[in-house]
């Protein structure tokens, strides 16, 4: 699904990961966690293709093809899902038109004809009630005025929309409180399948006992320092991250 | 004197007034006195007139015109039900009345509804009392000329507690004619106290470039309590030139919400002025201007609040794009007198060329210690940030750019509160972000 080797990228010249290799297959669900400033974030920018993170070396292979050679909205039609971590507020646009839109170009490149009206409002009506946003925020503007946690489910709820192969969560848990925490993680694990695979950065263990991860990454300094199975994040949840930057150096 | 000046003084009525004669000749007295601005003149320093003083535009007197199709197709605006909108309906072609195009019908009691050509003795009367005299501290040289030119115009005046039944919607329908000429358009709406009304204004002309001098003048007068809808939409082509102004007047406890659109041209220039006169008088004035190639948009509006404990809320957005250019002049103004006032003005801007360019100047002045002011002028590109989030799901940079351009006014059209104009105008300005339908089909 997902094969990125020894990917190297800066922003603004500053080098910030420095060698990230990981292999996802399909059905797999990795969770990335580590300290602020490891480089959690910057992985998901890159992978979406993000403007301004360059990549300087490493490649990354999405399916059968080059992801880095993709246009950003290439990437999305093939797939690749990024929630973001701090959704954008667009007046005057309005969550509904933003869905089609977004809707319409992955099946346009998938050679899917367009959903009519109807059949979307029914599939967007009931993406809204499983991620228990009411009704009326298909008509609002994207995430206008949206509380962070609405905006976090107005995330999810255009992940179920889009269905998309492979789907990275960036911090979609911070900011949510525990009921909103379980709505998000419902959606993600409805959306669970064989050949859906999930990469979920966050900074708290708490996140994955609703997600339940197949493998943890811990990202320290630009790398992957340690690589184990789920319990490795309730071993990170008892003793912090120093203790394995002490084992990097 | 410039050319201009003498010109017009002198030009020929097609079909004049005689009851309005004596009003209109000491208009053109003060207009002979006047002198064409400069860009020295502070109000009009980007507004180009060039274009104005060497068209001929009084040369010859405007001709009596047929209504071509292409302007008789742009008269329907459907209803929420795809009808015709049932409305009293005053079409006027190069400024004369066509009668054929309007529908006016039964009127209710109360409701004295005219064009001034057919204006009866009471009608007459109102006419000659009122026009001219609405925020007449603030008019300009082109209020002036509109005076002493106009020679139709449509009154609508209300009794006491008339709610009036239907929309008035005027139709200023514009043709080229053999020779260049000019156009004078008068509206004036006298409402009662307590009474209620809407009324739209329509500026349309075919689509073949225009040769004619457009002076529209709009005067709005409400009464203790009364409420009035305006709307004033510059739906002309890019080679229009139209200089106009609203002027209105708050009684007592008075709501105004006025509605301004113009999509640019060779020369677009209104002025707008709300003048609070009695305590407890509310505005609502929204506008939008969308000039694209080489238009020119300029707004200049002013609100004057004279008397204490009333409030006004001003917005107006733009988006100029291509080599265009737009001036706006939000000017509030708070008399000694006129505590407890709350004015609020917001202007943004969106630049979507590089050679695009807007002149934003809110002006401020305020004589009163107790007032809420605030204002904000901005001016920006579209955001990097909003582009990057609609390209994550999978939207073309092109579309992206459409929705968010659209999106930019379209907080203006969805507070809209006539659902069937705001639906009328959502196509009508997405074409205008995009030729490629495929790039609007999301937004219309």
């Amino acid at each position: 699904m997902l094969a990125i080797n020894n990917l190297h990228a800066e922003v603004e010249e500053k080098q910030i990961l420095k060698g990230i290799n990981l292999d996802i297959k399909p059905g797999e669900v990795h969770a990335i966690m580590g300290p602020n400033g490891s480089g959690k974030s910057t992985l998901g920018h890159v992978l979406s293709g993000r403007e301004g993170y360059e990549v300087t070396q490493g490649s990354v292979q999405f399916g059968q093809k080059d992801l880095l050679e993709m246009s950003i909205e290439e990437r999305a039609r093939e797939g690749l899902f990024l929630a973001f971590q701090y959704p954008v507020e667009i007046p005057g646009v309005s969550n509904m038109e933003f869905l089609k839109a977004s809707v319409d170009a992955v099946r346009a490149h998938n050679e899917l004809p367009d959903l009519d009206a109807v059949s979307f409002m029914k599939k967007a009506r009931s993406v809204c009630k499983a991620v228990d946003l009411d009704q009326s925020f298909l008509k609002r503007g994207v995430n206008e005025g949206f509380s962070g946690g609405e905006k976090k489910r107005n995330e999810i709820m255009q992940m179920m929309l889009l269905e998309p192969r492979l789907a990275i969560l960036d911090e979609t848990d911070s900011g949510l409180d525990i009921d909103a925490l379980q709505v998000v993680a419902e959606g993600v694990n409805s959306l669970r399948s064989p050949d859906r695979s999930f990469i979920v950065i966050t900074h708290y263990q708490r996140l994955l006992d609703y997600i339940e991860p197949d493998f943890v990454h811990v990202l320290a300094g630009g790398k992957i320092v340690k690589s184990g199975d789920k319990s490795l994040a309730l071993e990170l949840e008892a003793k912090g991250y120093a203790w394995l930057a002490e084992e990097v150096v | 004197m410039s050319d201009l000046i003498l010109q017009a003084a002198q030009a020929e009525k097609t079909t004049p007034l005689p009851w309005l004669a004596d009003f209109q000749q000491l208009q053109n007295n003060t207009w002979l006195r006047q002198a064409v601005p400069t860009r020295k003149t502070e109000a009009w320093r980007y507004t180009p007139l060039n274009r104005l003083e060497k068209g001929n535009f009084f040369g010859a007197p405007a001709q009596v015109h047929e209504c071509s199709e292409c302007l008789q197709e742009q008269i329907s605006l459907p209803d929420a039900n795809g009808d015709e909108l049932d409305c009293y309906r005053l079409v006027f072609v190069n400024g004369f009345y066509a009668e054929s195009l309007s529908a006016l019908g039964e009127l209710q009691t109360g409701v004295s509804l005219c064009r001034f050509g057919d204006a009866n003795e009471a009608q007459q009367s109102a006419i000659k009392t009122h026009l001219g005299t609405i925020a007449n501290d603030s008019v300009n040289l082109f209020t002036t000329l509109n005076n002493s030119q106009l020679q139709e115009g449509v009154l609508l005046s209300l009794d006491d507690g008339v709610v009036l039944d239907k929309p008035l919607r005027i139709l200023w329908l514009g043709s080229a004619q053999a020779v260049p000429f000019s156009v004078t358009q008068r509206l004036l709406v006298l409402m009662g106290a307590n009474s209620q009304a809407m009324v739209l204004e329509q500026h349309l002309s075919d689509d073949a470039e225009q040769n004619s001098f457009t002076n529209g003048v709009t005067e709005l007068s409400l009464g203790e309590g009364a409420q009035l809808h305006h709307y004033r939409l510059h739906q002309e082509h890019e080679s229009v030139l139209h200089i106009g102004g609203v002027f209105a007047d708050l009684g007592k406890n008075s709501l105004l919400n006025s509605f301004h659109l113009a999509f640019g041209s060779v020369l677009t220039r209104i002025d707008i002025v709300v003048n609070h006169r009695g305590q407890g008088a509310h505005s609502e004035l929204s506008g939008i201007y969308l000039p694209r190639n080489n238009q020119y948009v300029d707004y200049h509006t002013c609100i004057e609040h004279r008397v204490p404990n009333c409030t006004s809320n001003e917005v107006f957005r733009g988006i100029i794009g291509d080599s265009a250019r737009a001036v706006f002049n939000g000017r509030i103004h708070i008399h000694r007198d006129a505590q407890k006032t709350s004015a609020k003005l917001s202007n943004k801007n969106l630049l979507t060329s590089n050679r695009a360019e807007i002149d934003s100047k809110p002006e401020l002045e305020i004589y009163a210690d107790d007032v809420l002011c605030a204002h904000g002028a901005t001016i920006s590109q579209i955001e990097d940030e909003a582009l990057h989030y609609l390209r994550t799901r999978g939207i073309s940079d092109q579309e992206a750019r459409v929705l968010l351009s659209f999106g930019f006014i379209n907080t203006l059209i969805e507070k809209i509160p006539h659902t069937e104009i705001a639906e009328y105008l959502r196509p009508k300005l997405a074409v205008l972000f995009a030729r490629d339908p495929e790039l609007l089909r999301h937004i219309v």
